[in-house]
């Protein structure tokens, strides 16, 4: 098991490696550049801005040099925006999506779990269609409607929340609970959906069967025989969900106004903003990759049947 | 409620009067099991034999209140366990029943078990389930049953995952789980239809061993005729639904009566006598049961059939000795043309 994980740990080297490598090249594919402007700058301006980043070198110059600099753990300047390094604006960023992820995850988790449980559990009954209405809201309904849903309702009727604002900028911590509920929805549906579907079929099984003839109460056979087996789907859909939620979310940071990394995905993009574009796609891979690497070693804890060599 | 129990008396220790159970489905009620009635004693080793969909599995389910309510439910008849009605048990005496009075192993022993749980922590479970016993006393006694079972280095093996056993060695473990409260009776719904032929001797060998040594009577469903007659000594037989013929298994062997049994027994290939080419086998199909007409359901494939076969179910008849059989050829018909 331990050279399990060492293997996996080494093996996610090479993966980000070759996903900075296919990102910059990508990048640079898409037409346009970071100063191209409504006006066309004047050859010289033009000239004398390629030579200070460097853009004037062949591909595979610029390619080296990057690739040398994000091994120093180095991103480089941003193309766009002269103030700081992407560095900078990725680490002053990124901690506050995570904390309204981590919030808005767990959220999820506890109320998607529970409600698909008691959906699957009281199947056919108001319990269960009522958890089911909740999830197909959830997942039909954009979240640029929910927002402003739950804006309108506990900020403006009720008046119990603020509308928008983030803690750090001294808004209150209350600040978090309304974008975090919006960002939870999304998840929550799916989750619940999820372990509806994973719980029937788990206790529909022959073990089921089995421990119910055994004589066992039903509130043990669902915590005690169901629960490892039913939570496996939900796991290998946490990793994934967890690495999109704890990098921002475009939509929620624009509604709550709140400094999250999601922003730079979408304006670095439309900025062909090089060096930000690649900055964010190796911390959302970083992310991404730890959590399978988790989700694996998760089912290997739940999962006896599974084991690493 | 030990008391009152104690005071009741009984002449079977289990009793099916009338267990009609129907599942509702999108096509029709079926009638998986419609009106059978038999009895068990202690020590008694009883053997449902039947095609697929003739309703064994279903009635045994329905003896343990196992089946899934919507779509499943039983509509008529009483189920006596020591004289008390299992169908008007609450759920908690029902618990009290299941795995400690009447235990079952199932055909499948792959999925039977749960492949997340340690086998001790299921077999201690079920020990402490039904007795007062610490985990270590139960546990003691999981690898006493495990060795009875003839499971190899049993202290060990116990703290394996089911994934980690055979077929064969998962139905043992089954088995002893299932008799490690000493159960009454011991239902075993086809213990040995997913193993190897080699496996299946010695499962059915085990079964019978262990249910004479702690005197535990057995209900064996089975579609294999040669299995009842090593094991059982009675024997019911089942088509669609219903209980066809009913008798000690010598007198089943011996003359078998239904037109069904006949077949039956007709089919399995035998050592003992000259084969002349083909095996015999029943034409046709079990008749789908959803909104049986009453007839005898086996009429379109018996070669004895009558006019009055198509329009009316036959009577039981009682030919001695406990063998009971439902066809008109036996049945007065004089007796029941009013109805």
């Amino acid at each position: 098991m331990t050279k399990y994980i060492i293997r996996r740990l080494l093996g996610i080297i090479p993966t980000l490696l070759v996903i900075i490598t296919i990102s910059f090249f990508i990048v640079r594919v898409a037409p346009g550049g970071p100063f191209d402007g409504e006006r066309a700058l004047p050859e010289v301006v033009k000239r004398n801005i390629e030579a200070k980043y460097h853009m004037n070198d062949p591909l595979i110059v610029q390619y080296g040099r990057y690739m040398f600099d994000v091994l120093r753990g180095d991103l480089g300047p941003s193309y766009r925006y002269k103030d700081h390094d992407v560095n900078f604006y990725i680490f002053q960023s990124l901690p506050n999506s995570m904390i309204l992820g981590v919030i808005a995850i767990s959220i999820s988790i506890l109320f998607g779990i529970t409600s698909g449980m008691l959906a699957a559990v009281r199947q056919n009954t108001w319990v269960d269609y009522l958890s089911m209405a909740l999830a197909v809201i959830g997942i039909s309904v954009p979240l640029f409607v929910i927002g402003p849903v739950l804006q309108y309702i506990f900020a403006m009727k009720l008046q119990w929340l603020p509308t928008s604002g983030w803690f750090t900028a001294g808004g209150g911590i209350k600040t978090i609970i309304l974008p975090a509920l919006t960002l939870a929805f999304a998840d929550f549906a799916t989750i619940a959906r999820l372990t509806r579907s994973s719980m029937l079929e788990t206790l529909r099984s022959d073990y089921i069967r089995t421990a119910k003839a055994k004589g066992m109460k039903s509130s043990a056979i669902i915590f005690k025989h169901s629960m490892k087996g039913a939570m496996l789907p939900i796991v290998s859909y946490l990793g994934p969900a967890f690495a999109g939620i704890i990098t921002g979310s475009v939509v929620v940071e624009q509604v709550f106004r709140i400094p999250g990394l999601g922003k730079f995905f979408v304006q670095s993009s439309f900025n062909r903003d090089y060096t930000l574009i690649v900055g964010v796609v190796i911390v959302y891979s970083v992310i991404l990759v730890i959590m399978n690497f988790i989700v694996d070693i998760v089912y290997s804890l739940l999962d006896p049947r599974i084991t690493y060599k | 409620m030990s008391i009152a129990k104690a005071q009741k008396t009984y002449t079977h220790l289990l009793e099916v009067n009338g267990l009609k159970t129907y599942f509702k489905t999108d096509a029709g009620i079926v009638k998986a099991v419609d009106g059978i009635s038999f009895t068990l004693d202690q020590g008694e080793t009883l053997g449902i034999v039947g095609e697929s969909g003739s309703g064994k599995s279903v009635t045994n389910l329905s003896i343990m209140r196992l089946i899934q309510s919507p779509p499943g439910k039983i509509v008529d008849g009483e189920i006596l366990f020591e004289g008390e009605d299992i169908l008007k048990l609450s759920e908690s005496e029902l618990r009290h029943i299941r795995g400690n009075e009447i235990s079952m192993i199932f055909q499948d022993p792959m999925t039977s078990l749960n492949p997340f749980l340690r086998i001790s922590t299921q077999m201690i479970e079920t020990i402490r389930l039904h007795q007062d016993v610490t985990r270590k006393e139960a546990l003691a006694k999981s690898i006493e049953m495990l060795k009875l079972v003839g499971i190899p280095a049993a202290e060990e093996r116990i703290h394996n995952y089911p994934h980690q056993f055979s077929g064969g060695m998962r139905q043992r473990v089954m088995i002893a789980m299932a008799l490690s409260c000493e159960a009454k009776i011991l239902i075993a719904d086809e213990p040995t239809t997913a193993l190897d032929v080699t496996i299946q001797a010695q499962i059915l060998e085990l079964i019978q061993d262990l249910s004479k040594k702690l005197n535990t009577a057995v209900i064996l469903i089975t579609h294999d005729l040669g299995v009842v007659a090593g094991m059982c000594d009675t024997v019911c037989v089942m088509y669609a639904g219903k209980i066809v013929e009913k008798a000690k298994t010598h007198d089943l062997y011996a003359k078998p009566s239904h037109p069904y049994t006949f077949g039956l027994i007709q089919s399995v290939p035998r050592l003992d006598k000259a084969q002349d080419g083909k095996l015999f086998s029943i034409e046709g199909q079990p008749p789908n049961v959803i909104d049986l007409p009453p007839c005898c359901p086996f009429h379109p494939r018996c070669h004895k059939v009558m006019d009055i076969c198509r329009t009316q179910y036959p009577p039981t008849k009682d030919l001695g000795n406990g063998h009971e059989v439902s066809c008109w050829l036996f049945a007065d018909k004089k007796e029941h043309s009013h109805e």
